[in-house]
């Protein structure tokens, strides 16, 4: 599946994209986020406050324990702030 | 995107309903949406704009402009389906939604809800709501350039409490004509 970040979590992170293939005991957001919390240090940084970060499957609002099964891209980002 | 919406939830749809969303860089000319949206037709009786505008500050600091990123392709997504929901929830008959994003100086204007129905209650809530929803679920970020560097403005408490009024049941249609 695809992964986007935007804004401070793209920064922190240092990519706008990625491909990933997460293993098989991650199957929601949340734990995707604390999976991806332990691949290094820019990770780890970005997500150290996984309760702040908005996400969305498929370019639909979701919550943490939405199931990432069947997702093409999941996006990452801090709380809006449009208009 | 321009695109006819679809019947529903009993209001008479038998008029050409209009609904206009745009992304863009470019500036917008607010002047020129709203004459496209009441041209030829006899049927508006209001007509209800909002524009927010680049400030030159933020927090009170000053800044030299702001940069808006965007989610492209959810960002439009998700406008339309809150324009929708406006959609069934008041009796429009015209909305357009313009959002810049990209750099953006003080004085500009960022965005553009238009919303036109044929009494005045319907079109002022209507606008509320598709702003305060812009403000808190589409996918927009905004930047600013302050003498200290750049800084991610931080989403306002005020703004979400705004979204979360419209979560209460929909106002009745025959209130306030």
């Amino acid at each position: 599946m695809r992964l986007l970040y935007f804004a401070w979590v793209r920064e922190r992170v240092g990519k706008m994209q990625e491909e990933i293939d997460p293993p098989a005991g991650v199957t929601t957001v949340g734990e995707l986020m604390a999976w991806l919390a332990r691949r290094g240090e820019q990770y780890a940084y970005a997500f150290e406050n996984p309760k702040v970060i908005r996400a969305a499957i498929d370019r639909s609002h979701v919550r943490a324990e939405a199931t990432i099964a069947g997702a093409d891209e999941i996006a990452f980002f801090p709380p809006m702030t449009g208009g | 995107m321009t695109s006819p919406v679809p019947a529903r939830r009993g209001y008479d749809r038998s008029r050409a309903m209009k609904t206009t969303i745009r992304l863009q860089h470019e500036a917008f000319d607010a002047a020129a949406e709203m004459a496209r949206m009441t041209r030829g037709r006899t049927d508006i009786g209001a007509l209800v704009t909002f524009s927010g505008l680049c400030r030159a500050d933020e927090n009170g600091e000053p800044i030299a402009a702001l940069t808006l990123e965007h989610y492209a392709g959810m960002a439009e997504a998700e406008i339309a389906r809150h324009v929708e929901e406006a959609c069934a929830r008041w009796p429009l008959l015209a909305v357009t939604v313009i959002h810049r994003y990209g750099r953006i100086r003080p004085g500009e204007e960022i965005v553009l809800v238009a919303t036109a129905s044929s009494h005045r209650e319907a079109a002022f809530a209507a606008a509320a709501f598709i702003m305060d929803y812009l403000k808190t679920r589409a996918p927009f970020w905004k930047q600013v350039e302050t003498t200290r560097g750049a800084a991610w403005v931080e989403a306002k408490a005020a703004d979400e409490a705004a979204a979360e009024r419209w979560s209460a049941p929909p106002p009745r249609r025959d209130a306030a004509k």
